[in-house]
């Protein structure tokens, strides 16, 4: 469904990503790890269409989206939930939710269901997002993107700054989302949390894919040093 | 009871001032620029209706029903074509490119239209007004300005609470970026705030022409009143608009009541205080635009 | 950003060089040297509309110069510096007519706008940038509005120049001429030196990004500050310049905004954030304004246009195409990077 080829991202004269080649197919969660500047965000930002690549094509659904503007991305189902939550501090909880009605694709996401889905935001759907917690706030982030009924979500660090049961609180929703045919492309700092949840992952250092497989495939001394560096400095890298 | 009349002079000029003020506070809370050639815009909108008035024998007070929905389009063509670029090169660059606006416009209209002064003749209304009491009366135009600028300002309200697009403006002007991953095509966006700021400043013109007398040079006097009802009403709040504008209007007539060359010194002088005393403005209200 | 740090650590530190004085401004500083003492020789060899001609062009090189060490290097748009071209002309004017000499009272003038700058700073600087453009209007309309009302000063209709009409004109506007060349190599000198300081650097960190400026500890006010009043001050050396020159003053004129828009389109044409724009900027201004002079107001629609133009799709200014393309630069206040081959060429870094 989404196909990444080559894709190379410059920040001026950084190098962010560097040839990276992914593919997420409908109902598939895959998951980029690496370490702090490894290019993980800046990959998932450029799907989002919020860099411009140096090089290479993004497809979706066959179609060559590498030009296309994030809003119009939107429209065909690929939707991001940034870093950061960044929501709109001037809106409250539920205007925040119906920005992502904006691109108007029909789906069966509206206010009722994402409150069905944390039932909690319904009392509080009239305070503006600055009064809720981190967890809290990050929610409201995930249902303003599933408002916008996406096909693919683009997931930027969800439990940054989140607690542990937090973190797995927002992640169990996951599965239901996949059931429904989404497919999911998250980036995670905790990689223990991202190899639980993906079927397939992709580890990038210094901006390349340095190894990518099944997290049941891969031992911890090769996702070690593949995050690291360790084994990618010495050969090739290699599916593992 | 000079001072008195003075006084409510100054509230209704004070009209005058918010319906500048408002273009102005909304473009630059929406999309962060300050437009220099705001007061030759609104000079321009009064030129336009002079020719629709040439053209189409009108009543002056009617011609905004063409002038507003025209100075819309030429808004949001000016926010795609120029603002919009310019904003992408630096923030900084749209107070160059917007100056050199000013400085164009107003030489073109020089060009085509002479320096002489213009107003609009408005027949028996110029002279009608309502009468309080024996000594005080309140000029009927006076009064449809300050009537205009408070519904200006209450339905640019209720449109940026209420509706789809005002939410989607807020979303933008909060935060671009994640406007856009959400779904909301900014640079549209931005240019429908263009658009509806460009009524405002057009209404601006026309109540210019209605209230006093406008030439090629009229505008940069209108920026800096409007720029100063902003600041004195606090960045951001509409209802601050409107109570800074009456501020810097009643300034300015009671000045010229003490001396009469001094109005507008006096005006200069109470926005100085105000940025010196309480730079956040008189009024503090969450981000309204 | 986290990407863009991993990135730089891969590139080697040979990948990247870095350099300051480049054998092109040795031989600038010469020719640089060359031309002030050739100008200087001028009112022997040429006519005086030749001179007369030259001291306006240095009054607004100075003008030009000073708004630029605002907008250029500190990222501070001002449309009010009138206000000190104002004050440095009435300056000399009270002087004057307190039996002073106009000449001798410029450094007066230069004093007293720079210290009325200071107070007025600390007003304008609570606006954040996009309003400080108006707020220094403003300040420029109050000092005008004020200034008309001291009849003795000339009041709404002008005055004339006590002090000079004893002078020979032809020594005159020859005396003129020095102080106007004598002030903008002064002017040049001072911007050259300011930005090649510690605090140079300063600046050009706190233009590229405020935030990130403060962080790292850059006194960013008081720098912007300290810019703020060298630049009226300036402006008030050229306020003194136009008195003299004119014999005369009236206040809506020297406290015009078309001090501003000269100004600006001057930095703008030639080249914000370098010293050679402002230059190069005064001789196209002058080019275009001998051209089209005759045109009117249709002049100031070229002007208009020009500038925004160039603000759109040049914006280092005729001077940045030309320092990138060659590699030039007379004062080099700034560094060069000359990056690995392989990564893409951006022609100069910061300036």
């Amino acid at each position: 469904m989404l196909e990444i080829r080559n894709l190379t991202v410059r920040h001026g004269y950084l190098q962010a990503v560097t040839n990276v080649s992914l593919t997420l197919s409908v109902g598939e969660t895959v998951a980029i790890i690496g370490a702090n500047g490894a290019g993980k965000s800046t990959l998932l930002r450029s799907i989002a269409g919020l860099h411009r690549p140096h090089a290479g094509d993004i497809s979706f659904d066959g179609r060559v989206i590498t030009r296309l503007a994030s809003h119009a991305r939107v429209r065909q189902g690929l939707v991001l939930v940034p870093e950061g939550r960044r929501l709109f501090p001037s809106l409250s909880v539920d205007e925040n939710l119906l920005i992502g009605t904006t691109s108007g694709r029909p789906g069966s996401w509206n206010l009722r269901r994402v409150f069905d889905l944390f039932p909690w935001m319904e009392a509080r759907r009239r305070e503006p997002t600055v009064h809720l917690s981190g967890g809290e706030q990050q929610a409201v982030a995930l249902g303003r993107a599933l408002m916008a009924n996406p096909r693919v979500l683009l997931l930027d660090e969800l439990s940054l700054g989140l607690a542990p049961t937090v973190v797995r609180r927002i992640y169990g929703v996951l599965p239901d989302l996949i059931r429904d045919g989404i497919g999911v492309l998250l980036v995670e700092q905790d990689v223990g949390q991202a190899l639980r949840v993906a079927d397939r992952f992709q580890c990038l250092l210094e901006g390349r894919t340095t190894l990518e497989g099944r997290p049941a495939e891969a031992t911890p001394a090769a996702v070690e040093a593949a995050y690291f560096g360790l084994a990618a400095r010495a050969g090739p890298a290699g599916a593992a | 009871m000079n001072w008195v009349n003075a006084i409510i002079q100054g509230v209704m000029l004070g009209g005058l001032y918010a319906l500048f003020a408002c273009g102005l506070s909304l473009l630059f809370g929406v999309v962060r620029v300050v437009n220099l050639a705001h007061g030759d815009f609104a000079v321009l909108a009064a030129y336009l209706a002079l020719v629709v008035i040439t053209v189409t024998h009108v009543p002056a007070l009617l011609t905004f029903v063409i002038v507003a929905p025209l100075f819309a389009l030429f808004g949001y063509g000016v926010q795609r074509l120029i603002i919009q670029k310019s904003l992408e090169v630096s923030p900084l660059t749209t107070l160059l490119v917007t100056f050199g606006l000013s400085v164009v416009i107003q030489n073109a209209l020089l060009v085509f239209a002479s320096a002489d002064s213009h107003s609009f003749d408005l027949g028996r209304l110029t002279s009608a007004s309502l009468q309080i009491t024996p000594e005080l009366s309140i000029a009927f135009v006076s009064l449809i300005i300050f009537f205009t600028a408070v519904v200006v300002l209450v339905g640019l309200q209720l449109f940026l609470s209420n509706t789809a697009t005002g939410r989607s403006i807020r979303a933008a002007a909060d935060d671009q970026e994640a406007a856009a991953i959400a779904g909301v095509n900014t640079r549209h966006v931005f240019g429908v705030a263009a658009a509806i700021a460009f009524a405002t400043v057009a209404l601006a013109g026309l109540a210019l022409g209605t209230y006093s007398s406008f030439d090629p040079s009229a505008g940069p006097p209108r920026l800096i009143y409007a720029f100063e009802a902003v600041i004195i009403g606090g960045v951001g709040s509409l209802w601050g608009t409107l109570v800074g504008g009456i501020i810097l209007g009643v300034a300015q007539t009671v000045g010229a009541q003490i001396d009469p060359s001094g109005g507008v010194l006096a005006g200069h002088l109470v926005f100085l205080a105000v940025l010196a005393l309480r730079p956040q403005g008189l009024i503090r209200a969450r981000l309204a635009t | 950003m986290r990407t863009g740090l991993d990135a730089s650590e891969k590139t080697s530190p040979r990948a990247v060089r870095v350099t300051r004085a480049r054998r092109s401004s040795l031989w600038g500083l010469v020719a640089v040297v060359a031309a002030v003492i050739g100008l200087a020789t001028l009112p022997y060899l040429v006519y005086a509309d030749v001179t007369d001609f030259l001291t306006n062009a240095f009054i607004l090189l100075v003008l030009a110069s000073m708004w630029n060490l605002l907008a250029g290097y500190c990222g501070l748009i001002s449309v009010g510096q009138q206000a000190y071209v104002g004050v440095g002309a009435y300056s000399v004017l009270i002087l004057a007519q307190n039996g002073i000499n106009p000449y001798a009272a410029i450094p007066a003038a230069v004093l007293a706008a720079g210290m009325i700058a200071v107070p007025v700073s600390f007003l304008v600087f609570r606006l954040r940038a996009e309003y400080f453009a108006i707020g220094t209007w403003v300040v420029a309309e109050v000092f005008f509005l004020a200034l008309v009302r001291v009849r003795s000063l000339g009041g709404g209709t002008g005055t004339s120049l006590p002090g000079l009409s004893l002078i020979d004109p032809a020594l005159r506007e020859a005396i003129t001429y020095w102080s106007a060349l004598a002030i903008a190599a002064a002017a040049l000198l001072a911007s050259y030196v300011l930005l090649s300081s510690r605090m140079g650097l300063d600046l050009t960190a706190i233009r590229d990004n405020e935030v990130a400026a403060r962080s790292v500890g850059v006194r960013v006010t008081t720098a912007q500050r300290i810019v703020y009043v060298v630049s009226a001050a300036g402006c008030g050396a050229g306020g003194a310049l136009l008195i003299i020159s004119q014999l005369n003053v009236l206040a809506s004129a020297i406290f015009s905004v078309q001090w501003s828009a000269k100004m600006i389109f001057i930095s703008l044409i030639g080249g914000v954030g370098s010293i050679e724009g402002p230059i190069l900027g005064t001789g196209i201004f002058f080019a275009i304004q001998q051209s089209l002079a005759q045109l009117g107001a249709w002049y100031l629609i070229l002007v208009g246009i020009v500038g925004i133009f160039v603000a759109m799709f040049l914006p280092r200014g005729v001077w940045g195409l030309i320092s990138s393309r060659f590699h030039i630069q007379v004062f080099p206040v700034g560094y060069w990077l000359h990056p690995h081959p392989a990564l893409p060429q951006r022609g100069r870094g910061k300036s």
